[in-house]
């Protein structure tokens, strides 16, 4: 049985229905994202599960418990904010105990708690100074101590990393998957960023427009997305608008290409292309080979984004830097070669 | 763009601030150093500091001792009635248009202070006024029978509250606003109750500022002094109606007393105000 | 599954803010409208406006309201030439004078009223090195310095926010990097867009004068405060409706200020 479960939830401010019907089943100490576009609801749905929006209609079940009737601070969860949200006034020890000092817990015991969180987030002489004295990130890590150290039931996090440096967000992203990895503490991560929610979340939830478009594994959304959103959405895409010419096999730049997926009966559909299943040069086991011109090279470090013109479509390919061969140069034919599997029907 | 050359910079640069500044020196601050400086002068010219001894007359006393005793109930209870007002409408889940309505009026208020008020309070609260006679006609209670008098040290106070709420609300608002929403999620979720977070966070944080204010309102109510004669005459004899009572016509009997009164005056103003700026400084650097 | 009902999470919560709110309402309202009630009692068992009109056709409420009145705009013209330019300058040309330039704003505010009223008569004196006491006309100056004086921090405060909120310092570097000399700044990009700030400034600086008393009793000018406590003392039901006209102009000041601030070119431009 589940141990977080979010049943038909809807939510509406006024004549906005931020949320429609939003269902969600999440193991014990599953860690799930909630990805999507701001407005798309995925806030919304976390500050329901937390207590601070009252659903429209719905339920939420803790553990088998139905948390609807209970406020914030008796639901036992933990919250992690976009601003941090550490209480000025107080020691970076002070922020992290107060949830244990609320609840009434002996000095001694909060001062061990503390220690160990303090441990826990790797900034253990970092009790005494105030907030301020801190740069984000160890400020979000000490949020993430003080939302940890009551031992909440389940942990919301949004968007905390969204307010950091880029190479912060990178770092403590993986701390924190490690801390909540090794707590076994069920988690909903509310991102927009696509990078965070693939490569932290054992499963993600792509929202658009107030529903789930897609619940899958990262692999799965990324590889197998279910509507042209969450294709679009997630990951890089190249379009190209071909013909249908058959069953099963379309028409484009002059070529007959076998594509998996459903197609209309006849007429024009638009299909996608991830950048990594586009190849320069002829491949094995890539079928199609077509001819196209080198328009844009944007050299990314260990990844080479090219652009090519392939008849009316523009294809990004991606390829990995290899110090003995140099990227081609803007202008310069080229042979693109991919797999008819790996284009993805996107609609008409 | 043409280049100016040194001397035309210097008074361009200039230009703009001298007559302000000419301004200031001449009808602020010369005049002003001159009350200071006529504490120290004797009837000959000479330095003393008789002047400033002669402020330890009983009567003296007695109106600084009002005055301050006044000021500093004035302000706790602006202090605290301003707070509680505009935390409610802050933070308090109030529609927002009653936030504005509240901040719009506060303004007016603040500024209602002097004669006006006074004499509202006495169409109101008067022997005469609307609300002694509604209490005395409709509910048989004769407050003035039971001691309630205008004319008085509280009545004084419950006047002044009219414009030290206003200010109050208009200066504390800003640093509710300044409470971030997360603190008080945060705070919630950790398990605090809405005292608990007052207690443990917002009132901690905003003492600064609530302090700050307190200092600012005592300054106020210590200088004031229209809204005080029009509603008492002069039967409160608070030090500003002391000093100006001399002003107008000696009355202490002792031509360079007032400049010891003003001296004293601004060294409790300013003291005042001084640690309402450094303390609202410091409270800013936590609400940033 | 149908939604349970859930707890009204923040009603205990309104009820104290409402509580609060109906007293501060009931505070603030009910000297005003005893105020406006006692004013209507003049002629016995009905009310009238008697009270007004035995005020309004006074002459003295008329001299000396006319006083104020011209007083506050002299006041308002003055205040802005000596503040606008002083504002202006110590944004562009001179920010390190900024502190000092606010610190001389503050002080009205910290030295009592009483005390620089008194700074005027002894400084000022037929006697001094500047005598402006000896004469009606020079007596209405230094009022009027006076007034200046007493509106300097709200002056100020007004535009220097108008100013702030202006980006003064990259508007000038854009100006000039497109040609313009220090003239056209400061009429063609400066003024157009202080305008507003400067027009509350005036409002706040009118409301003040209006009401003011202890410098116009000080120096022995008719003026409408003075007046105000005249009345006070000799009558019984026009002083209320004094106060009723005293605050409907503050209200009506108010009111202008913020029709000024909607004004400022920030707001304008999101309609």
């Amino acid at each position: 049985m589940a141990y977080l479960t979010l049943t038909h939830l809807e939510k509406s401010f006024g004549a906005n229905k931020v949320v429609k019907d939003f269902s969600l089943d999440i193991a014990k100490g599953e860690f799930v994202s909630l990805l999507g576009p701001s407005g798309c609801g995925k806030t919304t749905v976390l500050r329901m599960v937390a207590g601070f929006e009252m659903p429209s209609s719905g339920t939420i079940t803790f553990d088998g418990q139905d948390v609807m009737g209970l406020r914030p601070n008796q639901r036992k969860i933990g919250m992690v904010f976009q601003a941090y949200a550490l209480f000025p006034n107080l020691t970076v020890a002070q922020n992290v105990a107060f949830g244990l000092k609320v609840a009434g817990v002996s000095a001694a015991e909060q001062q061990a708690r503390v220690t160990e969180m303090l441990a826990l987030i790797g900034l253990p002489d970092k009790g005494p100074s105030y907030p301020f004295q801190l740069s984000g990130g160890q400020q979000q890590r000490v949020a993430l101590a003080r939302a940890l150290a009551v031992k909440p039931r389940v942990l919301l996090l949004d968007e905390p990393l969204s307010a950091l440096d880029a190479k912060i967000r990178v770092s403590l992203r993986t701390e924190i998957r490690e801390i909540q990895r090794r707590l076994g503490i069920t988690t909903i991560f509310v991102t927009h960023d696509q990078e965070e929610a693939l490569s932290m979340s054992d499963r993600v939830v792509v929202m658009n427009g107030g529903i789930a478009e897609q619940v899958a594994t990262p692999f799965d959304i990324y590889n197998r997305p279910a509507t042209a959103f969450v294709a679009s959405f997630v990951g890089a895409l190249s379009t190209l608008r071909a013909e249908v010419a058959g069953p099963g096999r379309v028409r484009f730049g002059g070529t007959e290409i076998a594509v998996s997926g459903a197609l209309p009966a006849s007429g024009p559909v638009t299909l996608a292309l991830r950048p990594e299943a586009a190849h320069l040069g002829r491949v094995d086991g890539r079928e199609v080979v077509l001819q196209g011109t080198i328009r844009d090279v944007h050299f990314m470090g260990s990844v080479i984004r090219i652009k090519a013109e392939v008849g009316e479509a523009m294809l990004s390919m991606d390829t990995f830097n290899r110090a003995d061969t140099p990227p081609p140069p803007v202008g310069a034919t080229a042979e693109i070669s991919l797999s008819g599997r790996d284009l993805i029907v996107l609609g008409t | 763009m043409r280049q100016e050359n040194g001397v035309v910079r210097v008074l361009a640069n200039w230009a703009g601030v001298l007559p302000f500044l000419l301004f200031a020196a001449l009808f602020l601050i010369l005049p002003t150093t001159n009350i200071i400086l006529g504490a120290f002068r004797g009837p000959d010219g000479e330095f003393t500091f008789a002047n400033i001894a002669n402020l330890a007359q009983p009567r003296l006393v007695a109106s600084f001792w009002l005055s301050i005793n006044l000021s500093l109930f004035s302000a706790l209870l602006g202090v605290i009635a301003g707070f509680l007002v505009a935390a409610a409408v802050t933070q308090g889940n109030l529609p927002p248009r009653l936030r504005a309505g509240i901040l719009t009026f506060s303004g007016v208020a603040a500024n209602f202070a002097g004669v006006p008020l006074a004499f509202a309070f006495i169409a109101t609260l008067g022997r005469l006024g609307l609300v002694t006679v509604i209490l005395r006609e409709w509910f048989g209670v004769n407050i003035y029978t039971m001691g309630f008098n205008l004319i008085t040290f509280w009545g004084l106070i419950f006047v002044y509250l009219y414009f030290q709420m206003s200010l109050m609300i208009l200066i504390i608002t800003p640093a509710l606003d300044g409470l971030k929403k997360e603190w008080r999620e945060a705070a919630e979720i950790l398990g605090a109750t809405g005292g608990q977070y007052w207690r443990m966070v917002a009132l901690p944080v905003l003492f600064p500022a609530l302090l700050g204010s307190f200092a600012l309102l005592f300054a106020n109510s210590f200088g004031a002094i229209a809204t005080a004669q029009a509603l008492t005459g002069s039967s409160q004899s608070l030090i500003t109606i002391q000093l100006f009572a001399q002003i107008r016509g000696d009355v202490l009997q002792d031509p360079s007393i007032g400049y010891a009164i003003a001296l004293a005056m601004i060294v409790i103003t300013g003291v005042a105000n001084t640690i309402y700026i450094v303390l609202r400084a410091r409270s800013e650097k936590w609400i940033r | 599954m149908t939604a349970t009902i859930h707890p009204a999470r923040s009603r205990p919560r309104n009820l104290w803010s409402w509580i609060t709110f109906g007293l501060a309402v009931a505070y603030f309202a009910v000297p005003l409208i005893g105020m406006f009630e006692f004013s209507l009692r003049k002629r016995r068992d009905v009310y009238s406006l008697d009270a007004y009109a035995s005020v309004l056709n006074d002459p003295q409420f008329q001299s000396t309201f006319l006083f104020s009145v011209v007083m506050a705009i002299v006041t308002v013209i003055f205040g802005i030439a000596l503040v606008l330019p002083a504002a202006l300058w110590v944004r562009i040309r001179l920010p390190r004078l900024r502190p000092l330039i606010e610190f001389i704003t503050l002080l009205p505010l910290v030295i009592p009223v009483i005390v620089i009223a008194f700074g005027y008569i002894r400084m000022f004196n037929t006697s001094s090195f500047l005598p402006m006491t000896g004469s009606a006309m020079s007596t209405n100056v230094l009022l009027s310095f006076g007034y200046v004086t007493l509106a300097l921090p709200y002056m100020y405060r007004a535009i220097d926010n108008g100013l702030r909120t202006l980006d003064v310092q990259t508007l000038t570097e854009a100006a000039q990097s497109l040609g313009a000399g220090w003239m056209t700044i400061l009429v063609r990009v400066m003024l157009p867009n202080v305008f507003s700030a400067v027009l509350s400034g005036a409002f706040l600086t009118f409301s003040i004068v209006l009401g003011e008393y202890v410098f116009a009793a000080l120096l022995d000018r008719p003026a409408f405060g003075p007046y105000m406590v005249a009345i006070g003392g000799n009558q019984a039901y026009e002083p209320a409706a004094l106060a009723v006209i005293a605050f409907a102009i503050t209200w009506g000041c108010m009111v202008l200020i913020q029709l000024a601030e909607r004004l400022a070119p920030h707001n304008r431009a999101k309609r």
